[in-house]
């Protein structure tokens, strides 16, 4: 087995998603199946050979220190599921940054 | 008239309106009464923008009255997948999460088509995400393939394909991650392009695997995706992946159409087990006529191209498990479970829950648990280096051929429901396009034929070096026009029934 | 709120522990523009008036790098001796949380732009070379107010409010390694170094660098060994230290409390507290057991920097002076002890001055009105010297015009009053207030001969010789004159009027 049912339970609460047990029961088995396939990847030998994060090959692509008209609050605020006094308005956040 | 118009290409229907042979509003007309009079069976589009387009029809119709200088694709209607912002239509990329969502921005490729006058006729259907290969991921229904409506249209760009194939829209825009084009094209009997990655730009094309999302044409002729394709690429200061050197110019290849001399690859590994006979023999003949049009025909092998797949799907799902963390209910998109007792977190973990469905959070997990501490090297890691190894095979094999050549995808259209809940299963979809979206070179996806063993469409996969797009739009074009000679139509009038 | 840990005396705890400290400084550069996006950066704006798609982290949006940026924090690496990387990467950083819209922030992880470099931090009489770990580029988060609870702090708090406009801010991290052998000076050195990080960093103008407005951050790193042991121990990190005299107290706290934690035989916890600014103590901030594992990939939006060798040697040609170096130079030019430097440094005085010298005063009359007269008009007023409503070119002029004859000292420290009450500049109040010395020869002739004459006495024993007898002649001449007089020149007027060594009080003018 390559990753248990707890395991799934315990990535799903760090990607902040709140599995129903039923959910859980029905995943689980399937990327412990996913995951078992993609370690394939481990087979091939690639010792010295360099990761590639980037097909292009660019490097130092920047833009010059210029303001650039921005959207309005309405623009921004337009779509919030709530707001107040021009912020997003959250539920309360319990942990310290 | 109206029937015509749908049925005419966007090269065809382009002359026309230059001509003044028929008007914009015309056009567009036609086409909105085409979708509605099929788009309850297809389920190509989640939303269509009738009056914004037909204003923007009147527009170009004012412009060219007044006698200014107007594109190739001016008053031609486009279907824009629904991972693309537009100002003024919603943008759900097919998730309840997003479901009402108006951004206040247009990506930059919506805005060159406005720019270019097409007319956006509106927002198709997809996999959530872009996640799937048949549009059944959708939170709202999957689209049916025009050749059989208890069919897949493939995904994830699947409501960009099915509008195209049953004459909803001579264009549409979708996006390629791991043949999300290419293969909703080939099971629809259409032509779907990957350009090179970093061709066209992704500012404002909702991320899903930002290393790999492509944004491409479709259309029902290769001249047709070499004009779109013209229209929306193009380097982007917005976009810091963006290429910045001169479209490569698909549009003159596509005209040309020649093969002779050309040397032509067939990958060893994309094909034998697991691909359905008739897709097998549909290919082969392509590859024969191909070289009796000119061209040489070896075979090369592309060792690494056996990970391609686990690879793909350490390094996809990787990447949008960060791309996905955005939606958290406190700036945009469904809220749930702020009953007033909840913090943050958890009104976080129940939003996500309820609005993102099963394969979204599959990959999400599944991305977490890959470039989690203690796993990175193993397996993100790792498929970074497979994904250097299958460039490595790339520009080996372009070191003996011009072009490569495979099916598009192993199988013709599965049934809606046959894959559904078997993850695996639905991932074997991308054996053959993935090596192009790992390596960012491009690929195009053409009609062959269609498989003796169920009469639905094949699609021959032609891809090339990253920036020469051309060269593909060259072999593509060529192979088209031998094809429609010998079927004496193109391969889509041999449909029934749409 | 008192604090409910045990304590150990600091000097008590420095008998038996040794302390390794190290820092964690955020600097906001001062760019028109934000790190990916063109969104202004203007303190102070309404809420949400300086977001767009890429900063509020819209689906599709997609950050470009700031030019700018990368040459400011390149700056301050060569400043601080680093290495610059020829080649590296911007990385995700992945944690949830409501003032980061993408709930990622893009930083730099193993491939930091600077590394490996130091700072001579000047501490009392000696200097300690403090390592730098690396220098690299982040963005900012945004703000959130909490609302509901007593405190206006997250707990308790019903709900909060967030405002993005901070959001995207370019963030320059800069790390120390561990420091040791600060013994007791610990908490100085601290002090000391987050001083001169922030003086080179201003010095660069790359960052107005201001503690209070948020454009200076420190975290500071604190653990004890026993001493001579040879290991370090467990670290604690303290968040929240707003002000520079906050870094010290909160090093001092963290030694105290961790050296009473370590005397009953207990374990120091690794984790991370949060200074409080009332009490001076630190209370423990996370409470999840597990550490953060932020699951850091390369950035796929962002294409790797490569600064090329050219452009770093321009930026590295033009770095300006080190603080160190100018110190020591104008310590030169002005003619001054260690002595008399420190009190400038301490007193916040040694760039004033400067200036005041470079406006054109003498650097002992700059030193003269900045040390003295100005600095108990601060204090008065509990303000920094740097905050008083008057300028280095102001006080220069006032003591030109003290030199030229102009203003006496007392009318002078009227002017100055004067300015910084806003009257306007010294030779606008000098014409206003009709300050100028009584230089008529006449009417101070005048005013002499009436004092003179007022006081026979007096002024029979200045006739017989006893030329100190005059000064209440000279008082009297100056009340008359309001003090507008130049008391020298009235002292010697009303000698010369006296006739030293002459017999009458003739009308002779002596020029």
């Amino acid at each position: 087995m390559s990753i248990t049912r707890d395991e799934v339970a315990h990535l799903a609460r760090l990607a902040r998603i709140a599995l129903s047990d039923a959910e859980l029961d029905h995943l689980a088995p399937q990327l412990d199946q996913i995951i078992t396939a993609v370690a394939q990847v481990q087979e091939v030998a690639a010792e010295g050979i360099p990761p590639t994060s980037h097909a292009t090959g660019l490097t130092n692509v920047y833009r010059d220190d210029e303001p650039v008209p921005c959207l309005t609050p309405e623009e921004a605020l337009d779509q919030a599921p709530a707001v107040e006094l021009q912020r997003f308005k959250v539920p309360r956040i319990l942990a310290e940054e | 008239m109206t029937r015509e118009l749908t049925r005419m290409t966007a090269a065809e229907l382009s002359a026309a309106l230059a001509a003044g042979q028929v008007s914009a509003v015309e056009v567009t007309r036609a086409h909105l009464d085409r979708i509605a009079a099929v788009d309850d069976r297809v389920h190509a589009f989640l939303h269509v923008a009738a009056d914004s387009a037909l204003a923007q029809a009147a527009d170009v119709d004012e412009s060219r009255r007044a006698g200014e200088e107007l594109g190739p694709l001016a008053g031609v209607p486009v279907a824009v997948k629904d991972l693309f912002t537009t100002i003024g239509m919603p943008t759900t990329c097919g998730s309840r999460i997003l479901a009402g969502w108006h951004p206040p921005y247009d990506a930059t490729i919506t805005r060159r088509l406005k720019q270019a006058g097409a007319v956006i006729v509106g927002k198709t259907n997809m996999d959530e995400f872009a996640m799937g290969s048949s549009t059944e991921n959708s939170a709202f229904g999957p689209s049916r393939n025009p050749w059989d409506l208890d069919r897949v249209p493939g995904g994830s760009s699947g409501g960009s394909s099915a509008a195209v194939a049953a004459y909803e829209a001579p264009l549409a825009i979708g996006t390629d991650t791991g043949g999300s084009i290419r293969q909703p094209a080939a099971v629809c009997g259409i032509v779907g392009t990957k350009p090179t990655y970093g061709g066209s730009s992704r500012y404002g094309v909702v991320a899903f695997a930002s290393s790999l999302d492509t944004p491409g044409p479709l259309a029902r002729t290769v001249l047709d995706a070499a004009l779109l394709h013209e229209a929306m690429s193009g380097h982007d200061p917005c976009d810091s992946t963006s290429i910045d050197a001169p479209v490569p110019p698909v549009v003159a290849a596509a005209r040309e159409g020649d093969v002779s001399g050309m040397r032509i690859g067939v990958v060893t590994e994309l094909g034998g087990d697991g691909y359905q006979p008739g897709v097998l023999s549909r290919f082969a003949e392509a590859v024969e006529l191909l070289e009796s049009l000119g061209a040489k025909v070896t075979e090369v092998s592309c060792p690494h191209f056996r990970y391609a797949l686990p690879a793909y799907y350490l390094i996809a799902p990787s990447e949008c498990s960060s791309n996905l963390a955005r939606f958290d209910a406190m700036r945009y998109g469904l809220r749930a479970g702020d009953d007033g007792t909840r913090d943050a977190e958890e009104v976080m973990a129940l939003t996500r829950a309820e609005g993102f469905g099963a394969e979204v959070k599959r990959r999400v997990i599944l991305g977490t648990y890959a470039l989690s501490s203690g796993y990175y090297d193993a397996y993100y890691g790792k498929a970074q280096q497979v994904r250097t190894l299958i460039i490595r095979d790339f520009d080996a094999a372009f070191g003996q051929a011009d072009v490569l050549v495979s099916p598009s995808t192993p199988t013709t259209a599965f049934g809606i429901g046959e894959r559904a809940d078997d993850p695996m299963a639905m991932y074997l979809a991308d054996l053959c396009t993935i090596p192009s979206d790992l390596a960012g070179n491009a690929a195009i996806s053409v009609p062959c034929g269609l498989a003796p063993e169920d009469a639905l469409p094949v699609g021959l996969q032609v891809m090339a070096p990253a920036l020469a797009d051309d060269r593909m739009y060259r072999v593509a074009a060529a192979a088209e026009a031998a094809f429609t000679d010998r079927w004496g139509q193109p391969l889509l009038a041999q449909a029934k029934g749409l | 709120m008192t604090t409910t840990d045990t304590l150990v005396p600091f000097a008590e705890a420095m008998e038996r522990y040794e302390p390794v400290i190290g820092l964690e400084t955020h600097v906001e550069l001062g760019t028109r523009t934000k790190m990916f996006c063109g969104c202004t950066t203007i303190f102070g704006a309404e809420p949400n008036t300086q977001v767009c798609p890429v900063c509020l982290g819209l689906p599709g949006s997609l950050p470009v790098v700031n030019r700018v940026a990368i040459e400011y924090t390149i700056r301050i690496g060569l400043a601080l001796n680093c290495t610059i990387a020829t080649w590296c990467r911007f990385a995700r950083k992945n944690y949830f949380y409501p003032d980061m819209p993408k709930n990622f922030q893009i930083s730099q992880y193993d491939e930091p732009l600077c590394t490996n470099g130091w700072l001579d931090v000047p501490v009392a009489e000696r200097t300690f070379r403090v390592g730098i770990e690396r220098v690299h580029l982040e963005e900012d988060t945004g703000k959130s107010q909490h609302v509901g609870g007593a405190t206006g702090r997250i707990h308790g708090a019903e709900y909060s409010l967030v405002d993005y406009n901070r959001a995207g801010i370019p963030l320059v991290e800069i790390v120390t390694k561990p420091v040791e052998g600060t013994g007791a000076a610990a908490p100085e050195v601290a002090r000391a170094y987050v001083t001169e990080l922030r003086d080179l960093v201003r010095a660069l103008g790359v960052s107005d660098v201001r503690m209070e407005e948020g454009s200076l951050r420190s975290d500071v790193n604190v653990s004890l060994a026993p001493r001579g042991s040879g290991y370090w121990g467990k670290r604690t990190e303290t968040k929240n230290v707003n002000s520079l005299r906050s870094v010290e107290r909160a090093v001092r706290f963290e030694i105290e409390r961790q050296a009473a934690v370590l005397d009953a035989g207990e374990r120091v916890i690794q984790e991370t507290r949060h200074f409080h600014e009332d009490t001076g103590t630190t209370t423990s901030g996370r409470s999840k057991e597990e550490a953060q594992d932020y699951r850091y990939f390369p950035e796929p939006d962002l294409v790797p920097v490569a600064p090329p060798a050219d452009w770093v040697a321009q930026i590295r040609a033009a770095l300006p002076e080190a603080p160190t170096a100018r110190r020591a130079r104008l310590q030169a030019e002005w003619g001054l002890r260690d002595a008399e430097m420190t009190a400038l440094s301490n007193a916040g005085a040694l760039d004033l001055v400067a200036e005041t010298v470079a406006a054109g005063a003498p650097p002992s009359d700059a030193r003269k009105w900045w040390l003295g007269e100005l600095a108990r008009r601060a204090n008065d007023a509990g303000l920094e010297l740097a905050d008083l409503a008057i300028t280095p070119a102001q006080v220069a002029r006032v003591a030109e015009l003290v030199s030229s004859g102009v203003l006496n000292d007392r009318l002078a420290r009227d002017v100055i009053d004067a300015v910084l009450a806003g009257e306007g500049t010294p030779d606008e109040v000098v014409a206003a207030r009709g300050l100028a010395v009584v230089s008529d020869e006449g009417a101070l002739i005048a005013a002499v001969d009436e004092a003179i004459a007022a006081h026979p006495d007096i002024a029979a024993r200045v006739r017989e010789g006893k030329g100190a007898a005059a000064g209440p002649l000279v008082g009297a001449v100056m009340r008359a004159t309001g003090g507008k007089a130049d008391a020298a020149r009235v002292r010697q007027l009303i000698l010369d009027r006296l006739s030293w060594g002459q017999a009458d009080g003739g009308t002779t003018i002596t020029g």
